[in-house]
């Protein structure tokens, strides 16, 4: 008898294609992929996106979502995404990148392209390490954490600070949204998808610049399991990089 | 009765599943899949605790988990 009244609730998004991702265990690569593909579908953008991918672990994003895609040089998202919103800007553009991607090649692109007021959402994963090129350092290392090429820890004198990216992108004037996010628990990634959102809406409506970056976990670059990836995001990462919405011109205010 | 269903030839294993799960009815198995990961699932005798909120599914990071839900119906049938 409950058979028959049962629900699906919860399935794949239709966006997403149906096939195994290369990404290591317990990577949150996936949720963010999830994310972007449930809210295309909803919002019913699917037809209508060109998604501009970047270089490194999420540079077969195209083969995972069903979308048209361009693949940037290495950081040049930002700017080819400019390109691809100006020449068709009945589309929906957004880049999605990494912090060795987005913060650090790539910075130039995205401070210019956020002080332009581009109309492009920027999904910006930072997991405080380069992914797919072994784990080096990238310059939102935390303090202190071990990585390939700095093994016995970053040292703020000699290595500088972590870069807080959605502080700096919510600073300069064409943003018209930027938010932070994270990927370790049910609650975060609720919320996550509500920052997404209104990146995108920010689009949609024609409003500007949508910024999110996603803190998420490397099981693999910072040697642990994947659970203990989760808690270092919780202990290590959410004090150091604040969650929440730190710019958001629209008229209804911030949404948390 | 709620269930889920894992799709085991996606799931590699990280177990995140476990950690959000209000009722603690997720677990490793101890059946490999084609590429070598434990997969996650509910054991036979705890499968009528599973509620249905779905959290399993939402951290699952490969989106290998699908969550049926059945309303409850008055009078505990």
């Amino acid at each position: 008898m409950s058979e028959i009244n049962e629900k699906l609730v919860f399935d794949k998004p239709e966006i997403i294609i149906d096939r195994a991702t290369h990404y290591c265990p317990g990577c949150h690569h996936g949720i963010a992929h999830r994310l972007v593909g449930e809210l295309l579908d909803e919002m019913e953008l699917g037809g209508n996106t060109l998604m501009t991918t970047s270089i490194g672990c999420s540079v077969f994003l195209y083969n995972y979502l069903n979308v048209d895609a361009v693949e940037a040089p290495h950081g040049r998202a930002p700017a080819v995404a400019t390109g691809v919103k100006r020449a068709r800007p009945d589309h929906f553009v957004f880049t999605y990148q990494g912090d060795g991607d987005l913060a650090s090649i790539g910075m130039a692109e995205i401070m210019h392209a956020a002080n332009r007021g581009e109309k492009i959402s920027v999904v910006f994963v930072n997991n405080t390490v380069y992914g797919m090129t072994g784990g080096q350092m990238a310059p939102t290392t935390l303090i202190g954490q071990k990585t390939t090429t700095c093994p016995n820890g970053r040292c703020e004198t000699t290595q500088g600070s972590p870069i807080r990216m959605t502080e700096i992108i919510a600073s300069l004037g064409g943003v018209a949204y930027a938010a932070r996010g994270s990927l370790d628990s049910v609650k975060n990634i609720r919320t996550a998808k509500k920052h997404l959102k209104k990146a995108f809406e920010c689009q949609t409506n024609g409003t500007g610049f949508g910024f999110v970056e996603l803190l998420s976990g490397c099981p693999t670059n910072w040697k642990m399991t994947p659970l203990q990836a989760n808690e270092r995001i919780q202990n290590d990462m959410i004090p150091y990089f604040p969650l929440g919405v730190f710019k958001d011109i629209s008229e209804d205010g911030g949404i948390c | 009765m709620s269930r889920i269903v894992v799709q085991e030839d996606r799931c590699k294993g990280c177990l995140l599943c476990t950690t959000v799960c209000p009722v603690n009815i997720i677990v490793q198995s101890d059946r490999f899949n084609v590429s070598g990961y434990k997969v996650a699932e509910v054991p036979e005798s705890d499968a009528e605790k599973c509620t249905g909120c779905a959290s399993c599914a939402l951290i699952c990071p490969d989106v290998a988990i699908k969550v049926y839900r059945t309303p409850k119906t008055k009078g505990g049938k």
